[in-house]
């Protein structure tokens, strides 16, 4: 073990282990969230209140706290390593028609995300936990599922943004997905083509599940 | 055919390039693409002026020599060619192409075209080899090797060295490289015996001469002029992490 | 005749190798690494030599001029590699493929060299194999062989049409592991420019610095030329385009005999040349001659699509003149037989110098997916370079200088005439006579430097222990040194109006078409006239830019073409000398009444070994005799 996380393949380990375990933490949140489109809201205000009280579910949110902060923090590592490797570009460069946009600009879509991803804590996360989030009536429960549908049918500003960053984490997810995998060595010549697929399938199911919501909530207001 | 050619000239490791624009008023689509240049090269050395150094060897796509960045991608555009098989059939009557040099820390330019890779020599004299003396090897027959496994260990080893992963990888990195030699040697039995050895030692290599690190863009595999797939990078880092748990 | 003491041990043939081994003196291995060996060449036997050199102790210094030792020559090698393990249980032995060369060389090589080469085949594939080659396997997992030029019997090893690559990569790995280990010491982008001989011994080189232009002394106690072949000599070849002849032509310079030169061979089955800036040409494996019909236009100057000549319009020659073995024959009469064919005015292409390789046929009865099976990498090179696919139109072809079967006279021990000089591989002369079998080449490169070398240097250096490292400021560096700058100062103070290359073409071009695969005496000398006419013209007006200094690629290829005019009237006076027709030697002369080649064995057994006397002295002619014991002369036959 000695020294693994010091070399590149050690640091991208840590890359794709965290990412795997934040698109584990993307198909609870998406499922959680879909419940918000089933009937009057209180299957959702369950669901909400009950994962933010469990108490071994507190415990997985400081894991995905942990998770976030090593993501980020080794992709930027890695980046800065990454661009100090070639001083001199290319005057000219050309697709070679198998390399994605996105697998080549993970690092801004992920910057993208982030910044959407203090938001998105601004918006929910820090009033539900710290804030004046309403309560459903006559319980000690939150009224989650309020505090999504009249954020949302409110600001279509932030409908958008809302949108686009759904979009981007789709993008990120595209590659990130059957990447994850690769690095972590599950991938060989049959499974190649096959991940890759599954990935767009994953990232495709993430970005419109969440785009879904506010636009249903802003139709329907 | 008329040609107008960007080339970046440097005259030595330690002077700043720059491009020069050549241009070309009669060659034939049938030359080859480094004909081309010898062409205009022995029109340069007629007028006095110094020829553009590049490099260049067997001319049938299998030394590795040869190496040109050619319109923004290695060996050009066509895919699954080295410089020395591009011909100007490939190209368009009156275009303008730019030849660069392989560009990465790791590869400096020694002149004009001409990049050191000494680099991948120092990765395969760390352990890209069976360490067995001559004269002590068992029959040939002894070992048996499935027969999915020799191919893909074929695939692997018909790397060329060229450098184009290098040259297309945004990281510079030589990942594709490094696992075509590692895989090659991890599919043989003859290879497994220091496998473990092998491959924590040629990834430290490669973290130590300043290449950088893979992100799976596959821009590698898409360049090999020999078409390696990244398959075998998966299987570089399955060898990795099992043997650096199993420190 | 001292000068030509073969040393061939004593002996049953069979026993030789062996016995003679058990008389070689050794070095203790505490000793070995007090001694210095340079090795320079870095293809199959250079690398060879060197790494196991390297494994033994020795300190061991190896040169190439490419960037680095996995770019030698031998990548380019396609076919396969002999060796007589017979596993396919086809009745094949260590004598058989002996008895297969001695034949296919046409009776001009030493029966004790070609039998040793056969009977190290077999440690070759098992080390190969050991050091991780990926040969072709069948599905039981063992080593798959397959049939290779026209022998009877399915003995070469292959990995795909990549042999060469796969068994040079698995050399220079093994050099690498040396060079790591510090017995190895890697000089690449060097290019030896003059052996240096020291009371009568080889003891250095003295080599260019191909980066920073340094002309650098190195030495040793003893030195091995594992240099290549020259068949660059003809300009276009199937060789890469920086092979030289260079370091032979030195070491004859400095006393080294120079055996057969004129014994090189064209390969029938190349790419044709298709513009006049062509600076090479590529080989089409011979194995596509197993399916592909040779044929050209009955008509003279008929320009029609190939794909609608009609049957009866086609002339098969192949199959017309030797009915018995059809587009199966040796490389040297397919080869001439296209070139007669073109000379009568029945080429094909542009040019008129080309045939076609037809594959309508097998891809009817076989079908395009078993054809794609056998050739398919072939046919997409192929296609790379013409714009044509094969799977349509007819492949063209012509034949190309390949394979020199030529080179430095060596006895038994791979030692030169300068004592402590050792030449292997295809830089020596030794086991190919004047004709080479398919798949021959790799084996012998391979046996030379693992398991001949290793031992035979070692007799010579057991009594080389006691002699000090040398200084290289020793005046016999010094001078070697100077003379190599003189001559480099001279090149590039010419400064005049035409280019290295073109100089080199035009060399090319004499020796193809007088010393190529036809030669007659008249044609000889009119090239030996040529020849000095075009030196002198090229010593007046060559035009080398830059200085000695830094990167000069120009440069590299003058020195080359400057050695490449001495070397060509060596091979003219050589094919001049030798007056009968054999193997890939063709004088018009001597030709059965059916135009095939006529071997004068009463006259001419022996190989030709020329001594050099000066720059301006005819060549002596030494004779070593060639007896056999263990094969009958034939005649050979193919219709």
């Amino acid at each position: 073990m000695s020294g693994i996380f010091s070399s590149s393949l050690g640091k991208k380990l840590i890359m794709s282990i965290t990412g795997l375990f934040l698109m584990l933490f993307l198909v609870v949140h998406l499922t959680t969230n879909l419940l918000l489109l089933v009937g009057d809201g209180s299957l959702y205000n369950r669901a909400a209140h009950a994962l933010a009280t469990i108490p071994l579910l507190r415990i997985v949110e400081f894991l995905l706290a942990f998770g976030f902060f090593f993501h980020i923090v080794y992709a930027t590592i890695i980046t800065l390593k990454n661009q100090r490797t070639r001083p001199i570009g290319y005057n000219k460069t050309a697709s070679n028609r198998v390399t994605t946009w996105p697998s080549k600009n993970m690092y801004i879509l992920g910057f993208a995300i982030l910044a959407f991803l203090v938001l998105h804590l601004i918006n929910f996360f820090l009033k539900l936990r710290f804030g004046e989030a309403p309560y459903v009536e006559g319980t000690e429960m939150h009224n989650t599922y309020l505090l999504v549908s009249s954020f949302f049918a409110k600001y279509w500003w932030y409908n958008l943004i809302y949108v686009i960053s759904a979009v981007l984490l789709g993008l990120h997810l595209s590659h990130g997905f059957w990447s994850a995998f690769h690095t972590i060595g599950l991938n060989n010549n049959k499974w190649l083509n096959r991940l890759e697929s599954f990935a767009y399938v994953y990232a495709v199911i993430v970005a419109v599940g969440f785009t879904i919501i506010p636009i249903y909530f802003w139709f329907a207001r | 055919m008329k040609l107008k050619l960007k080339i970046w000239r440097q005259k030595d490791a330690k002077s700043k390039g720059k491009f020069e624009t050549y241009y070309l008023d009669s060659v034939s689509p049938e030359m080859s693409f480094l004909e081309m240049l010898d062409y205009l090269n022995s029109q340069l050395i007629l007028k006095g002026e110094d020829p553009i150094a590049f490099e260049h060897d067997c001319r049938e796509g299998i030394c590795g020599s040869c190496g040109l960045y050619i319109n923004g991608r290695p060996h050009g555009l066509k895919g699954k060619t080295t410089t020395c098989e591009l011909h100007l059939r490939d190209f368009k009557d009156g275009c303008t192409i730019v030849v660069e040099p392989w560009r990465a820390a790791s590869f400096p330019v020694i002149k004009d075209l001409m990049v050191d890779r000494h680099a991948f020599e120092k990765i395969m004299q760390a352990g890209g080899f069976i360490s067995t003396n001559a004269g002590a090897a068992q029959d040939a027959n002894a070992i048996p090797v499935a027969k999915p496994n020799a191919d893909e260990a074929f695939d692997a080893a018909s790397c060329i060295g060229c450098g184009a992963c290098v040259a297309a990888c945004k990281n510079s990195s030589a990942m594709l490289f490094i696992a075509a030699k590692v895989s090659q040697l991890a599919l043989l039995p003859q290879g497994r015996i220091e496998a473990k050895e092998r491959v924590k030692r040629m990834v430290a290599k490669m973290d130590e001469l300043g290449f950088g690190g893979c992100t799976n863009t596959r821009a590698c595999e898409a360049e090999c002029p020999k078409g390696i797939s990244i398959s075998h990078i998966a299987r570089l880092n399955r060898e990795y992490y099992a043997a650096k748990f199993s420190d | 005749m001292n000068k030509l003491n073969a040393k061939i041990p004593d002996g049953p043939l069979a026993e030789k190798w062996t016995r003679h081994k058990a008389s070689l003196k050794l070095v203790n291995p505490a000793n070995r690494k007090k001694l210095d060996i340079i090795v320079v060449g870095t293809g199959l036997a250079g690398s060879g030599a060197a790494s196991t050199l390297g494994e033994l102790g020795y300190n061991v210094k190896v040169f190439c001029y490419q960037d680095t030792p996995r770019r030698a020559h031998s990548v380019a090698a396609q076919g396969g590699i002999n060796a007589a393990k017979n596993y396919k249980n086809d009745g094949d032995s260590v004598f058989r493929l002996f008895y297969d060369m001695m034949k296919g060389g046409d009776y001009r090589a030493r029966e004790a060299n070609v039998y040793r080469a056969a009977e190290v085949s077999n440690l070759v594939i098992d080390h190969y194999t050991a050091i991780g080659v990926p040969f072709a396997r069948d599905y039981g997992g063992l080593i798959d062989n397959r049939s290779f030029g026209g022998v009877q019997v399915s003995r070469t090893f292959y990995a795909k049409g990549q042999t060469g690559q796969q068994c040079l990569l698995g050399g220079y790995s093994a050099l690498t592991r040396q060079i790591q280990a510090g017995t190895v010491t890697m000089y690449s982008r060097r290019e030896l420019l003059d052996i240096v001989v020291v009371e009568g011994r080889a003891r250095g080189i003295i080599a260019r610095n191909l980066i920073t232009g340094e002309i650098e002394r190195h030495a040793a106690h003893a030195v091995v030329l594992a240099t290549g072949g020259y068949g660059t000599i003809y300009y276009l070849s199937t060789l890469a385009v920086n092979s030289n002849g260079s370091a032979a032509w030195k070491a004859y310079k400095k006393g080294a005999l120079f055996a057969n030169p004129s014994f090189i061979q064209i390969h029938p089955t190349s790419i044709p040349v298709l513009n006049e800036f062509q600076s090479k040409l590529t080989l089409m494996s011979e194995s596509l001659r197993n399916d592909g019909r040779v044929w050209v236009p009955k008509e003279k100057g008929d320009k029609r699509n190939p794909n609608d000549i009609p049957e009866e319009d086609r002339d098969y020659y192949l199959e017309r003149r030797y009915p018995a073995f059809g587009n199966l024959v040796p490389r040297d009469v397919a080869s001439r037989a296209a070139k007669e064919r073109c000379d009568a005015g029945y080429g094909v292409g542009d040019t008129g110098l080309s045939v076609y390789l037809d594959f309508r046929d097998a891809i009817q009865k076989q079908g395009a997916k078993a054809i794609e099976n056998k050739y398919g990498n072939l046919f997409e090179m192929y296609e790379k370079i013409t714009g044509e696919s094969p799977y349509n139109t007819p492949m063209r072809i012509y034949p190309a200088g390949h394979y020199t079967m030529g080179g430095l006279w060596v006895d038994y021990n791979l030692m030169t005439t300068i004592p402590g000089l050792f030449a292997i591989g295809e830089s020596n002369f030794s086991d190919h006579g004047a004709n080479r079998l398919g798949a021959s080449s790799l084996m012998q490169c391979a046996g030379d430097g693992y398991f001949i070398i290793p031992y035979t240097i070692a007799d010579y250096l057991s009594n080389q222990i006691k002699v000090a490292r040398f200084d290289t400021k020793r005046p016999e560096f010094e001078e070697a040194a100077n003379n190599v700058k003189g001559r480099i100062d001279k090149l590039l103070a010419v400064n005049g109006k035409e280019t290295v290359t073109s100089f080199h073409k035009r060399l090319g071009k004499i020796m193809w078409d007088y010393c190529g695969m036809y030669r007659n005496e008249e044609g000889l000398k009119k090239a030996l006239t040529l020849i000095k006419e075009l030196e002198e013209e090229f010593w007046k007006n060559v035009k080398v830019p830059g200085s000695i200094e830094g990167v000069n690629q120009e440069l590299e290829k003058a020195c080359r073409v400057a050695d490449y005019f001495e070397m060509a009237k060596l091979l003219c006076t050589d094919a001049l000398n030798r007056k009968e027709s054999c193997g890939a030697h063709f004088r018009e002369e001597s030709q059965t009444d059916t135009g095939e080649a006529k071997r004068i064995d009463s006259e001419f057994a022996y190989v030709a070994a020329w001594e050099y006397n000066g720059p301006d002295k005819e060549p002596t002619l030494h004779k070593e005799p060639l007896t056999f014991e263990y094969v009958k002369l034939q005649e050979r036959s193919y219709t």
